[in-house]
């Protein structure tokens, strides 16, 4: 049954997709069953990544040969249900205030042994040379996997939660980079965008932010892998012709902590995707 | 003359709409400085990453502390600033080749840097000004972060001042208007001065689709 259905739900998508370009209603008409087709979780290739991140997930691995079982998402040690879904948070153990992904860096470096270097040298997949996800992406995909469901609901208490968050929002407005952008250029307002492409406005509408924030890690059709917060943070800096935002970076996690909060409620809907 | 008419229609509308209020600055120095320090730590120097990128001119410095609502006063100096800074081709001619400036309206990707994905240093670069603003009425593939430009040389004609506030407009929008949101295409480097003259003709031309 759940072959059956996963094939027709990639007919109807790839029927969708052969659609050549259209306009008008006809062309927001078409759109919304995209979206529709979309929703068929049976049918996303991102549950497939995150079943080969919890095997990663649990494999002894790096020099001190331990899984990631042990690893606190904030929870406590190996508590997965529902800690995505309250990132970023402050860790007293890194000093740090921690999104998904910064987090995973720091177990794979304490608990596994793995350097710094080792494990962002190469963080996400290339689909312009059809390669894989990797494995930190696909063990992203897991964690979050396991908030499926649960509502978007990081904490604010600690000082340096509050300061990620100050911090993230005076980034979204800041402009620099040859073309002068800031976040605020393409996502500030209600109804715009770029190009034929919809653009949500993360500055006010919480509704937009929450539509967002609660699918991602998601599938992305057009690059036929799973894609995570930290490769949008990095993709929409690369589009803004600034040179690499780093993997887990201080902006990147108060970035992450800006828009889980403009969020905050929406239930997570994960794995997502999106076009 | 009429140019003087355009910008002088420009600060009106922003007193109007109440852009142009003074307001107090939403970055105190406390807060530039930590901004400025995690933008620091979070672009690493290495292959391919052009840190200069990152440098912000006083203008747009100006522009982040007041969130783009720069005071009357701070808005005059960018303008005054910013037009200083306008370059022309070195022929002197603004109405450049529409056919090519539609091809430089169109083209955009490249000069994107960094070691995951970046662009071919050579590959040459338009204003995919297509991003932003409608213009032929056949491509409906436009953004609507700009205003609209179809029929721009048929509303407003073609005479020499048009011809003269297009090229500046899109080589320094800020010449114009104190934080505008449009890249400062001339003035950052993206465009040469003979590109934005094609693309000046491309909107301004009785001949380019723009028009018909």
């Amino acid at each position: 049954m759940k072959h059956l259905k996963t094939g027709r739900a990639t007919l109807a998508l790839a029927a969708l997709l052969a659609l050549p370009g259209v306009g008008g209603a006809q062309e927001m008409v078409n759109a919304e069953a995209y979206r529709a087709a979309l929703q068929d979780k049976f049918a996303n290739p991102g549950t497939m990544v995150g079943d080969r991140g919890e095997t990663l997930f649990k494999t002894p691995r790096g020099p001190k040969n331990a899984s990631l079982e042990k690893c606190d998402f904030g929870l406590g040690a190996g508590k997965l249900a529902g800690a995505y879904a309250q990132l970023p948070r402050y860790f007293k153990d890194s000093g740090k205030v921690e999104d998904l992904e910064s987090r995973l860096v720091t177990c794979m470096i304490k608990l596994q042994g793995f350097s710094h270097d080792e494990v962002t040298r190469k963080v996400f997949g290339d689909q312009t040379k059809n390669e894989s996800n990797t494995d930190i992406e696909a063990i992203a995909m897991y964690v979050a996997s396991q908030s499926d469901g649960m509502p978007i609901n990081p904490p604010l208490k600690h000082a340096k939660e509050k300061e990620a968050l100050k911090m993230g929002e005076a980034l979204f407005y800041t402009r620099h980079g040859p073309m002068d952008f800031s976040c605020k250029t393409c996502h500030g307002e209600d109804g715009k965008r770029i190009r034929l492409q919809e653009l949500g406005n993360y500055a006010s509408n919480r509704k937009n932010a929450q539509d967002t924030m609660k699918t991602w890690p998601t599938y992305r059709v057009s690059h036929g892998m799973v894609r995570t917060l930290q490769s949008r943070m990095w993709d929409c800096n690369w589009q803004m012709r600034l040179p690499d935002l780093a993997y887990g970076s201080p902006a990147s996690v108060a970035l992450i902590s800006y828009l889980s909060q403009q969020a905050k409620g929406v239930a997570l809907d994960l794995p997502g995707m999106k076009r | 003359m009429k140019l003087k008419n355009i910008s002088l229609l420009a600060t009106l509308a922003l007193t109007a709409t109440g852009l142009g209020a003074a307001d107090k600055p939403v970055l105190d120095a406390k807060m530039k400085a930590a901004v400025d320090k995690m933008i620091a730590v979070s672009f690493p120097a290495g292959e391919n990453q052009d840190l200069s990128r990152l440098k912000q001119d006083e203008t747009i410095q100006t522009c982040n502390i007041y969130r783009d609502n720069v005071p009357e006063k701070l808005a005059a100096e960018i303008t005054a600033r910013e037009t200083k800074s306008i370059k022309y081709p070195a022929d002197g001619k603004l109405m450049g080749d529409w056919k090519k400036g539609q091809k430089y309206y169109t083209m955009g990707f490249a000069y994107r840097i960094g070691t995951v994905e970046p662009d071919d240093p050579k590959k040459d670069r338009g204003g995919n000004c297509y991003a932003c603003h409608a213009a032929e009425p056949k491509e409906v593939a436009y953004g609507t972060i700009g205003p609209g430009l179809t029929g721009y040389g048929k509303l407003r004609g073609a005479g020499d001042d048009i011809v003269k506030y297009t090229y500046e407009k899109i080589y320094n929008s800020q010449a114009f208007t104190a934080c505008s949101q449009m890249p400062r295409l001339g003035h950052n480097g993206i465009l040469t001065p003979e590109k934005i003259a094609d693309i000046t003709a491309f909107l301004v031309s009785p001949e380019s689709p723009v028009n018909k």
